[in-house]
């Protein structure tokens, strides 16, 4: 039995891999190695492993910079759960950061060339699913899903064009 | 005549720079994210005060970057603009090179094959 079906069997409503961050950048380059090591755990190419691991560095990055305005004491958690029919991965990310209108959060036009606004672009060009919404309790849940063999790529759910993080 | 110097930690993330006629060699070592784009960001700065004719980021040793380095590295395009002067890439890995390509950029930076390449662009 692989790993995956494994996990499902267990039926635990507890994300089978769950850690905490504070919204220091220091820890980016640890937390794409995790998940790019769990990814290739299950089944993803190098390649993917690297997207999923981009992706889930630029919504921290939005938090970081965005959600708590660059303020080191935010706490971000990241879990994930594997996904089965079709084989993938679910990541959610969530903060308590300044709640927005997920329907505000948007990349910036990419023919108006300059410096910033291109994590949510970047986001949603690498994975499959990117859906963000308000959590009851305060702060932003973003839930990102990547397929195995998928390529990419899906629209990004809840996402218009007007402000919000980028 | 040519220069180098080292700045930054040496066992974490540095940029190597290297002076030439024309301008600038900068040599980032190290992933390129929100924690370590602002050091790259004050070393193009820095290089770019002397309004370079060419300022050359030799990538070859950086495996990874996110958004943030893709600010900076836009950053530097937008003032070497107004002076006339360019912004060349060279070396670029296989993460950089897909993380410009997926922000369609790969047509605004002048990317070269390495530095020799880079300094006859």
């Amino acid at each position: 039995m692989d790993e995956r079906r494994q996990m499902r069997k267990q039926n635990n409503p507890i994300p089978p891999l769950r850690f905490e961050m504070l919204s220091q950048p220091r820890y980016l380059s640890a937390i794409r190695a995790m998940i790019s090591n769990v990814a290739q755990r299950f089944g993803f190419t190098d390649t993917e492993c690297g997207q999923i691991a981009l992706a889930v560095d630029e919504a921290i990055c939005n938090i970081i910079s965005h959600g708590y305005d660059k303020r080191d004491d935010g706490r971000i958690a990241v879990s994930v759960w594997p996904e089965e029919e079709p084989a993938g991965l679910r990541l959610v990310i969530e903060d308590n950061a300044r709640q927005v209108d997920p329907t505000t959060i948007k990349s910036r036009d990419l023919d108006d060339i300059r410096p910033g606004g291109l994590g949510v672009h970047i986001i949603r060009e690498v994975m499959n699913e990117a859906v963000y919404e308000k959590r009851p309790g305060g702060g932003m849940r973003l839930t990102l899903v990547k397929r195995i063999g998928s390529g990419k790529l899906a629209p990004l759910e809840n996402c218009s064009t007007e402000g919000g993080r980028t | 005549m040519m220069m180098m110097m080292m700045r930054g930690d040496p066992e974490r993330f540095h940029v190597g720079c290297e002076v030439l006629a024309d301008g600038v060699i900068l040599r980032p070592v190290g992933d390129v994210d929100l924690s370590r784009s602002p050091v790259l960001r004050c070393e193009i700065i820095e290089a770019q005060k002397k309004s370079p004719q060419r300022l050359i980021v030799d990538l070859a040793e950086v495996p990874y970057m996110d958004s943030s380095g893709v600010a900076t590295l836009l950053e530097a395009w937008q003032t070497a603009r107004k002076h006339r002067g360019k912004v060349i890439l060279c070396n670029l890995q296989e993460k950089v090179k897909a993380i410009i390509e997926i922000a369609r950029l790969e047509t605004v930076f002048t990317i070269a094959k390495d530095c020799e390449e880079a300094k006859g662009v």
